[in-house]
């Protein structure tokens, strides 16, 4: 077991910027969750742990040990690849025992592991199989197997689970995180899907151009994101962003004005004395689809802001209905329970969550801090 | 596309249609015939006895066909003043071919994998470089190579042009199997590393084993550029160490009296062989190795 410690890291590509100095601890048998948009050098990241990259500056710290020069079989590490990069001409065997065979480990040595990890994921009936027989979900037990059998001190996944159809990812998802437990193994995971940052990770990296925006467990990324860009890419549908200026009206509230009227958000008590600082400048208003529902299904007790607007587009999901609509100008998602749902182009009570209402610079990008008790 | 597949699409029916299908055919056919007829007229001409040419025409069959030709073309006709017929020089033609063709497409192999699996600053440079050679002409190597092969005391002899034909086939099975190659998915070349393969580990237990297309495309292209080559096998050997082509060349060129033409023929079909068993037992790779890849760039 090791933990993982990237010091001031930078990745060039000539004159391509890729990582831009990134620091980062990850503590040991920490499950931790590299998040961000295509492009955001976070497989990048990831091939700089593994050794499939070299640094351009900074250094990489597995467990005590410096690897900047150290390759990539000398790491202690397993990898899992998006494509899962099977060998084509092996047997599933072959692919599973040949690390060890590269490694010489003793015969009986890599049979009892090949035992161990193929029942662990039910590849047995697999074993003489070749990948091209193999159905995709197959085909990525048997890429987790031949990290597994590995037994190192730190896992890396690259996008395991995004060439699976919806269902199968999600089982896949569940077994991952039984898997974590069950090995306790420090693990690094690369996706671009905020839902599977969400459901796996102890904490997560949401990564932009290069930079880590936020590091934090995933309820913090949620709830308490530290600027606008983590805050639209955490989440789906994502925050809804209205634009508004800070008046003084009966306490200080956001002013938010269309062609079908004004609103005016009262500004909740943690964010009103940084708010106060701001008045007649715009800021920005973040409210997660869920905390919009129809006016009267509120938990008592919160802190509820009403008002209307003209429902553009119903989106049922199931569980869920999506009520679009338009305020400000901005185009927004209210996440209602199905029953609550009201036809096409008709006026709609909205009612807000103000509690769970976010504050941010629209100049900065940077979330307005609430003052005293947090949320 | 088979003919299964084509049964199910639906086709107009009318007398026009058939006609055109027929005249299709009937096109085909001629072109089909035009193609064969020189090798129809060759292998009859070699079944011929001597007598039967000298009377009969072009394309009237051999009416007592006989081996003689084939055989005084195998082992008697003479080739200059050497009377042992093309024998040698086949011999001469495999002991050049198979290694040039092994050496080339291993090392080819070995450069298509590091240019694509392996990138180092310049590579594709290198690799332009390289495709450069596949289109430098052969008779403007002529003089530096024997220039060369005679520093190195190899001049006239059937390695060097073992050593000709192997540095200037590298261009040929370097890109076919640099094409191949960079459609294999870099992710597997990481996890090898990462399973602890170093560079040729990889390329002996993971590459290799994907790459039969890559090799029997490479190896029917080398085989039959080398096989057929005159213009090297004339330059750089001498007499006893002349390829069968060359050899083919010189026992049609000498005449004792009578020009006897079934031998010649016989001797053509000898010479041609070769390359036609190898079209017709790897030639289904040949063109599978085409769509795995080998070729396209």
């Amino acid at each position: 077991m090791a933990n993982v410690r990237l010091d001031n890291v930078w990745k060039r590509f000539g004159t391509n910027e890729v990582i831009k100095g990134i620091n980062l601890e990850i503590d040991e048998g920490e499950f931790v969750v590299l998040v961000g948009p295509s492009g955001c050098g976070k497989s990048t990241l990831l091939n700089l742990v593994a050794g499939l990259e070299t640094l351009s500056d900074g250094n990489v710290f597995i467990g005590d040990r410096k690897v900047n020069d150290v390759a990539p079989k000398d790491r202690d590490i397993a990898m899992v690849f998006q494509s899962y990069a099977l060998y084509p001409t092996k047997t599933v065997r072959d692919n599973i025992t040949f690390g060890m065979i590269t490694r010489r480990v003793p015969k009986a040595e890599q049979e009892k592991a090949l035992a161990q990890v193929s029942d662990l994921l039910h590849i047995d009936m697999l074993l003489d199989r070749k990948p091209g027989q193999l159905s995709g979900g197959q085909r990525q037990r048997v890429a987790m197997g031949r990290a597994l059998v590995r037994n190192p001190d730190v896992f890396l996944f690259d996008e395991p689970l995004s060439n699976l159809d919806a269902k199968l990812r999600i089982e896949m998802r569940t077994e991952i995180k039984k898997l974590h437990r069950r090995l306790g193994k420090t693990i690094v995971y690369v996706t671009h899907d905020q839902i599977e940052a969400m459901t796996l990770a102890s904490r997560i990296a949401v990564m932009d151009n290069g930079f880590i925006r936020q590091f934090a467990p995933p309820e913090t990324v949620y709830e308490d994101p530290i600027d606008l860009f983590v805050a639209g890419f955490m989440g789906s549908p994502s925050m809804n962003l209205f634009k508004g200026r800070v008046v003084e009206n009966g306490g200080i509230r956001l002013e938010v004005t269309d062609e079908e009227g004004t609103v005016l958000f009262p500004v909740p008590e943690p964010y009103a004395v940084a708010a106060r600082g701001h008045i007649g400048r715009e800021l920005y208003l973040g409210l997660r689809p869920e905390t919009i529902t129809r006016e009267g299904t509120q938990r008592p007790g919160t802190n509820v802001f009403a008002f209307e607007r003209m429902i553009d587009v119903v989106e049922p999901t199931g569980p869920d209905t999506m009520l679009v609509f338009t305020l400000g100008g901005l185009e927004a998602i209210a996440r209602v329970h199905p029953e609550d749902k009201a036809p096409v182009d008709t006026m709609f009570r909205f009612e807000v969550n103000m509690d769970r209402a976010k504050l941010f610079d629209p100049e900065s990008g940077m979330r307005i801090q609430p003052t005293a008790s947090a949320i | 596309m088979s003919a299964r597949q084509v049964h199910g699409i639906v086709q107009p029916k009318s007398a026009a249609s058939t006609i055109l299908r027929v005249v299709l055919f009937a096109i085909l056919g001629v072109f089909a015939l035009y193609y064969l007829m020189p090798l129809m007229v060759m292998v009859m001409t070699a079944l011929k006895p001597l007598a039967e040419i000298r009377t009969g025409t072009l394309l009237s069959l051999p009416h007592s066909p006989t081996l003689e030709p084939m055989l005084r073309a195998w082992d008697s006709a003479c080739v200059g003043v050497r009377c042992e017929g093309l024998k040698p020089y086949v011999w001469n033609s495999i002991a050049m071919v198979v290694p040039s063709v092994l050496i080339s497409t291993i090392l080819g192999a070995v450069n298509g994998y590091a240019l694509t699996k392996w990138r180092f600053r310049g590579a594709e440079l290198i690799f332009g470089l390289m495709l450069f050679g596949a289109f430098i002409p052969f008779q403007v190597v002529l003089l530096p190579m024997a220039r060369t092969l005679g520093l190195l005391g190899l001049a006239g002899t059937t390695t060097g042009l073992v050593l000709v034909h192997t540095v200037y086939g590298l261009a040929f099975t370097t890109l076919f199997f640099r094409n191949f190659f960079i459609s294999v998915s870099d992710g597997i070349v990481q996890a090898a590393k990462v399973d602890g393969a170093g560079f040729f580990g990889i390329f002996f237990r993971i590459m290799l084993p994907m790459a039969p297309p890559a090799f029997v495309v490479t190896v029917i292209w080398q085989f039959t550029q080398i096989w057929n080559d005159f213009l090297f096998g004339i330059a750089f050997t001498a007499g006893d160490s002349n390829p069968a082509t060359v050899a083919l060349n010189n026992l049609v060129a000498s005449s004792t009296g009578v020009k006897e033409y079934n031998v010649d023929m016989a001797a053509a079909i000898i010479a041609a062989v070769p390359t036609l068993i190898v079209y017709v037992l790897a030639g289904k790779y040949f063109v599978r190795g085409l769509a795995a890849g080998a070729l396209k760039g």
